[in-house]
């Protein structure tokens, strides 16, 4: 069989610091009809990049430097801007990792799916249509003749993704790129959209690039995978045999980052430090967002509180920090109540009570130093100013596994991801607290980042006695770090317990729809799934 | 739709309540006005029996809140009381010149709202060439420029030079309706020039904000051609900012335009009020100024709608 896209010795180059550096190094790929390849690594590995170049297209500030991009035949690299343009949408086609922000707020989805078609005039409008409720049908999106004429905001995330999937399927193009399609959302919805990738690629035969970090995801759905890292290839194989056999050392760093920690025992011995007790609460003053809350957090232990988006979790935080007080209900923290809202709690509340939030980019203040975000609450807390905060605070560093001389002087925004997260937890250490909130804390971070503050995490634990409440929609991270699991669905809990409770069956209907939704490493996992959930439905 | 027409009477609940403290501020900013109206009205004659005639007169003799009291209520009635200066009623006054003021401003956001957003997206789509600096310098260029300048320019190229056009503009109200747009044509210019960079701008900018959109840049992917991502998908989404900076200058050509009535001799509102606050006579003043209040209020009342309107999310969201 021929190639349907052939790219040889890519070389794709940014401008950044008044020259151009090269992002993607002499990247080479082909890919055939009706075979999905799957382009996994970090971010800054260079994939989106890659799956824009197979259609000829760069971001600002980008260009393609020198290679060769084939594509059917037809040279991609150096044509003109109107060549590219008829290519584009109807020879490949794309789907973006947000479709809330891909779909024009302004326009009804199915004016916005008939588009392309119309506009590279393969249909007219009204036959456009009429294929367009085809596919939503194909893709099993609910009420497929009415759901085009909808808004886009009027759609769920995964109907939204779902949807795009279909848009990008319009123009019938012989290749599509996936670009993260699922990370934006949770397992749950991940599944639905999955499955209609694979309804593309395998019922109606369409070659595929397949964009994530998630090897697991894309076990599920490529023929073959190459893994990427800082723009060059590590290595390229068969999925099956790269799963059981990975030949470099960074696959296999990879592959093993969802590894279980042991359990510890007599978890029931340590002090309860938090009880919440009938904990209700509403944004609106109508509708209660969390009803019924009870839970509680032992000393030197992690409670992992999980949920889909909406569920509520990072709500129950607010209620526990006092930032939304609670309407019913009480919190006892060490021993004492306190009180419901924030401007009655006293300075040692706060401060035995820390937080760390999702995204470390927003959570330091770009005009500080390391210095000055660590110092910050040691004065605030404890008066502690000069010598003795630097020397507090060279111990902090020390502490995250971050070298004091290289770091205590630097900007926040001079720090990688991972080095900001790592900053924000010394900052919440700093006030010496006996509880840490995590809410989504490894979520913004790539998979082996987000290992590495999860194992920081464990560690200082081991050493301080330090109890965490991790907020996370992402399971993998509970099985590592938890020792009790509370799940959460509707502002209510419905099941929480010792973690191997939790995890081991029976469980509770929504529970099991949670864990199961997990991809596992087997590439058979997604297939068996379908089928499984199919015959229940029946 | 019932929730944004809720949302929209409680717009016009807040304007109406606007209003009212407008009004009050105009009231008591007359009150604050050095002098006694009498006595500068009655000039030479001014002996203190006729003084005292006159306030009563006038009704000044009573105290100021039932004054306010009863001007608001006549006011809403549609009586705007008598002039000072010629003891004809304030209504009738207004009424032929605010209607000019009213088609001054029209006819010039006839031409200059399209034409600033004609160019506001031609700029955006030639974004950072020539063509784009050349407007973008040209329109800034008039804006820097006095009004009186350009109105004086307009006069010696087209009325002096060419005698293409009058340089006073004075309609009454037996011309028809060709020969008053050709009378008008020099101060309707002027004002568009005054008026076009800044709409012009605004639609520039607010479209190259939406053009950094993932969604400009799926449009892109889809092969879809550039002036089409510009029209359809860019300026829907770049409407709200638009509307805003549009309802601004609208109010601008009905409020803010005395100096071109002036230059052209043209009978409009604004030319009346200077007259008058000259000649104090104080109802006409706040008649004048209540009307340009209102109108203004009315203007970013319907902005706020329009732009609400044109927003899918806004339209059907829950308030």
């Amino acid at each position: 069989m021929t190639n349907l896209l052939e790219i040889k010795n890519l070389y794709i180059e940014a401008y950044s610091e008044e020259v151009w550096q090269p992002i993607v190094k002499d990247i080479s790929l082909t890919l055939k009809k009706g075979e999905v390849l799957g382009l996994i690594g970090e971010s800054g590995a260079g994939k989106s990049t890659i799956g824009l170049a197979a259609m000829g297209y760069t971001r600002q500030g980008c260009r393609l430097a020198s290679g060769s991009i084939l594509l059917d035949g037809v040279e991609l690299l150096g044509a003109s801007d109107e060549d590219l343009r008829v290519v584009r949408g109807s020879k490949i086609a794309y789907v973006a990792q947000s479709a809330a922000a891909s779909f024009n707020p302004s326009h009804r989805i199915i004016r916005q799916h008939v588009e392309a078609p119309v506009q590279h005039g393969i249909m007219s409008y009204s036959e456009a249509q009429k294929e367009a409720i085809k596919i939503y049908r194909r893709l099993f999106l609910p009420d497929p003749e009415k759901i085009g004429f909808r808004y886009p905001h009027e759609l769920s995330g995964g109907q939204l993704q779902r949807a795009m999937v279909a848009m990008a399927m319009s123009c019938e193009p012989q290749i599509i790129v996936f670009d993260e399609p699922t990370t934006a959302l949770d397992v749950t919805t991940q599944i639905e959209v999955l499955a209609a990738v694979k309804e593309i690629t395998e019922k109606m035969n369409k070659a595929a690039l397949y964009i994530t970090h998630d090897l697991a995801v894309v076990a599920q759905v490529a023929h073959r995978i190459m893994v990427l890292r800082n723009g060059r290839l590590v290595e390229e194989g068969e999925t099956r045999a790269l799963i059981r056999k990975p030949r470099q050392a960074y696959t296999r760093e990879l592959l093993n980052v969802r590894s279980l920690r042991e359990d510890k025992n007599q978890s029931d011995k340590m002090d309860v430090i938090l009880t919440i007790k009938d904990v209700a609460a509403t944004y609106t003053g109508e509708e209660n967002v969390l009803e019924d809350i009870n839970l509680t957090v032992r000393k030197g232990r992690t409670v992992a509180l999980v949920g889909e988006s909406g569920s509520g979790k990072s709500t129950l935080a607010r209620v526990i920090t006092g930032l939304l007080p609670a309407i019913e209900g009480s919190i006892n923290f060490l021993g004492e109540d306190l009180p419901l809202e924030l401007k009655h709690r006293t300075k040692d509340n706060l401060r035995r009570l820390q937080m760390i939030y999702q995204m470390p980019d927003t959570a330091l203040n770009p005009k500080q130093t390391v210095r000055r975000v660590i110092g910050r609450p040691l004065e605030f807390y404890f008066n502690m100013r000069g010598k003795k905060a630097d020397a507090r605070i060279r111990e902090l560093l020390s502490s995250i596994e971050l070298e004091p001389d290289t770091y205590i002087n630097r900007m926040t925004t001079e720090l990688s991801g991972g080095e900001k997260q790592r900053i924000c937890i010394a900052r919440a250490l700093a006030a010496r607290p006996d509880l840490i909130i995590c809410d989504e804390v490894t979520s913004a971070l790539d998979q082996l980042v987000a290992e590495g503050i999860l194992d920081l995490l464990q560690d200082l634990q081991n050493k301080t006695d330090i109890s965490y409440l991790f907020i996370t929609h992402d399971l993998a991270t509970v099985k590592a770090i938890s020792d009790k699991i509370v799940i959460m669905l509707e502002g209510k809990i419905i099941e929480q317990g010792e973690k191997k409770k939790v995890l081991s069956p029976p469980h509770h209907e929504y529970t099991d729809k949670l864990l199961s939704s997990i991809p596992e490493m087997d590439p058979d996992w997604l297939d068996n799934l379908l089928d499984e959930r199919l015959d229940s439905f029946i | 739709m019932k929730n944004v027409i809720l949302h929209i009477l409680k717009r016009i609940g807040a304007s109406v309540v606007t209003v009212f403290v407008i009004s009050l501020i105009i009231f008591i900013g007359v009150e604050l006005l050095p002098g006694d109206v009498a006595d500068t009205v009655l000039g030479q004659s001014a002996t203190p029996e006729t003084v005292e005639a006159f306030r009563k007169e006038l009704k000044l003799d009573l105290p100021p809140h039932i004054r306010y009291v009863a001007w608001l209520k006549n006011f809403v009635q549609g009586d705007f009381g008598n002039s000072l200066a010629n003891k004809r009623p304030v209504a009738e006054l207004i009424s032929w010149r605010f209607s000019n003021t009213l088609f001054l401003a029209a006819t010039t956001a006839l031409i200059a709202v399209p034409l600033a957003i004609l160019l506001g997206i031609l700029a955006a789509f030639y974004r950072n060439t020539l063509y784009d600096k050349v407007i973008s310098t040209t329109t800034l260029s008039f804006i820097s420029f006095p009004e009186f300048f350009v109105a004086y320019i307009l006069i010696a190229l087209f009325s002096v030079k060419m005698e293409l056009f009058p340089s006073i503009a004075m309609i009454d109200p037996h011309m028809g309706l060709g020969r008053k747009f050709y009378t008008i044509l020099l101060p309707a210019l002027t004002l568009t020039c005054v008026v076009t960079a800044h709409m012009m701008r605004q639609t520039r900018a607010a479209i190259i904000n939406v053009l950094a959109s993932a969604y400009i840049e799926m449009a892109e992917i889809k092969g879809i051609r550039r002036l089409r991502i510009i029209i359809h998908h860019a300026f829907p989404n770049s409407l709200s900012p638009v509307i805003n900076v549009v309802a601004v200058n609208l109010a601008y050509l009905v409020v803010g335009v005395v100096i071109v009535e002036v230059v052209f001799v043209y009978p409009g509102l604004g030319q009346l009020l200077v007259d008058s606050v000259a000649k104090r006579d104080l109802p006409v003043v706040q008649a004048s100024g209540l009307i340009f209040s209102i109108t203004y209020i009315g203007l970013n009342l319907l902005a706020d709608v329009l732009s609400m309107l044109s927003n899918p999310k806004l339209r059907q969201s829950q308030f």
